[in-house]
């Protein structure tokens, strides 16, 4: 079972930095169908990559990036423990085989591991869930857009008002940087700690998809709206669509404390997921 | 405007470029990061020789994702990373080695700037993320410098171009920054949206 499981982790790293999501193409088409020059040149261009990326088997983009897992572990699910060793082994054996690009540095040598794992990497975010199935996503993060994360704890006092502002001075200061149209990830209250896992986790939903509660899907559309009337546009070359999406998770918060986190996700939003059940057969999911 | 460029470039022709023209280069292009721009500086004020003569290609910031085949690197897939990290460098860079085309993605700042006016440079930018695009029209690796020490991403990578781009000038020798007046205008725009 094990060797099954390293092969559906490299089966499954390999779909994720070549294949993007149809939900967030058809997004770029629309942005670029919507878009005038310089912008829309640069959306021609990502299209025909994706195209390209497809054709070719080959990643989508260079940087392959940090390997992210989210596991969701049924608590009856049978092969529990053989989860992790078969993702740290998978990641290492699609870095020769895709092939990624060795991510991994370490602090102190500064030298890369070269097989894309080390101290913490590839991480992996584990959730308990009643039954016995399993569902592992991975989200390659690339790095110029994890450069651009942030996490401010405002005065409580600034209230949702200050919270938007802030988010919106903040993608307005990003600019370029993270490789526009993005989509953006932001948690708000809780601790520092998981406002950032809540923003992270808000770029795993598709693009379209708004929160479930009306509140919050609200202020998502008026982000959206906001950061779009800047003008930054596809690469910060100017235009229409800066944001492809902006995705909020809350949770409570202490009273003198409003912590808000911002994950940023360049346009090849990357994420792609497996079902695994207790006979262990495999299953891709959207 | 779109220009189609054969490297290495004169004065006249980069003078001739401005901002928000798209260009296209055929010649010599070589890959260089943080750390690859550093040893370059740390060497020549050492009065070392360097692998590449800068003057002569246009340097990309670029991490690609190469593959040893027999004895020759393939790339699979070479698309440009964040310029502003190399803006701390880059003044420094283009004054000693008089790089003429800077190519890479997410636009530079006003030092940079500075230093295309200065020594008549430009820097263009390359479809951030198209990694596919790129390797296509990379016909071949000519040599890599700094492997070992710096690692796939961090490497001189020379790499044989055709015809490489589209390259949005962002920055032209005269002064203009394409992407700081974009962010500009967005601050202004920012500034007086209430919710």
């Amino acid at each position: 079972m094990k060797d099954k499981l390293v092969d559906a982790i490299v089966n499954l790293m390999a779909d994720a930095v070549i294949d993007l999501p149809r939900d967030v193409e058809d997004a770029l088409k629309k942005a670029m169908e919507n878009e005038e020059e310089p912008a829309r040149t640069q959306l021609i261009a990502i299209l025909k990559n994706i195209e390209l990326a497809r054709q070719q088997k080959k990643p989508m983009c260079q940087d392959t990036g940090t390997p992210t897992f989210y596991v969701k572990v049924g608590v009856n699910f049978p092969y529990r423990d053989l989860i992790k060793d078969a993702i740290v082994e998978g990641v290492r054996k699609a870095t020769k085989e895709v092939p990624l690009r060795p991510n991994a540095v370490d602090v102190l040598s500064g030298k890369n591991s070269r097989d894309n794992t080390g101290r913490y990497i590839p991480y992996i975010n584990w959730e308990l869930v009643d039954g016995d199935e399993c569902i592992i996503t991975v989200m390659p993060k690339g790095g110029g857009s994890e450069n651009m994360s942030t996490l401010k704890m405002l005065k409580p006092g600034v209230g949702l008002k200050g919270v938007k502002k802030f988010v919106l001075e903040w993608m307005v200061e990003a600019a370029g940087n993270p490789c526009p149209p993005t989509v953006v990830g932001v948690g708000i209250g809780g601790g520092a700690d998981i406002a950032m896992k809540l923003a992270k986790k808000a770029l795993l939903r598709k693009v379209g998809e708004r929160h479930k509660e009306k509140e919050i899907a609200e202020m998502e559309e008026e982000l959206l709206k906001a950061i779009n009337s800047t003008g930054i546009g596809a690469m910060g070359l100017g235009g229409k669509t800066t944001v492809m999406d902006v995705h909020v998770e809350i949770a409570h918060r202490h009273p003198a404390s409003l912590p808000v986190a911002i994950a940023v996700q360049c346009w090849a939003n990357r994420r792609k997921s497996i079902k695994i059940d207790r006979e262990g057969r495999i299953w891709n999911i959207d | 405007m779109e220009y189609r460029l054969n490297l290495p470039v004169s004065e006249e022709e980069i003078l001739k470029i401005k901002a928000g023209d798209v260009v296209y280069i055929t010649g010599i292009v070589v890959t260089a990061r943080d750390e690859a721009h550093k040893k370059a500086i740390e060497l020549y004020d050492e009065g070392k020789e360097l692998p590449v003569d800068f003057s002569k290609v246009a340097v990309f910031h670029c991490g690609p994702i190469v593959r040893k085949e027999g004895d020759e690197w393939k790339v699979v897939a070479a698309g440009p990373t964040t310029s502003s990290r190399m803006e701390i460098f880059e003044y420094d860079f283009i004054k000693r080695f008089g790089t003429r085309i800077i190519i890479g993605k997410g636009g530079m700042g006003d030092k940079t700037a500075r230093a295309c006016k200065e020594f008549k440079a430009i820097y263009a930018a390359f479809t951030g993320g198209a990694a596919v695009l790129a390797a296509n029209a990379i016909k071949k690796v000519k040599d890599v410098y700094w492997l070992d020490e710096l690692g796939m991403p961090e490497a001189l990578w020379v790499f044989e171009v055709e015809n490489f781009g589209p390259l949005t000038v962002t920055i032209d020798a005269h002064g203009r920054n394409l992407t700081e007046e974009v962010k500009q205008k967005a601050r202004e725009i920012a500034d007086k949206i209430e919710f």
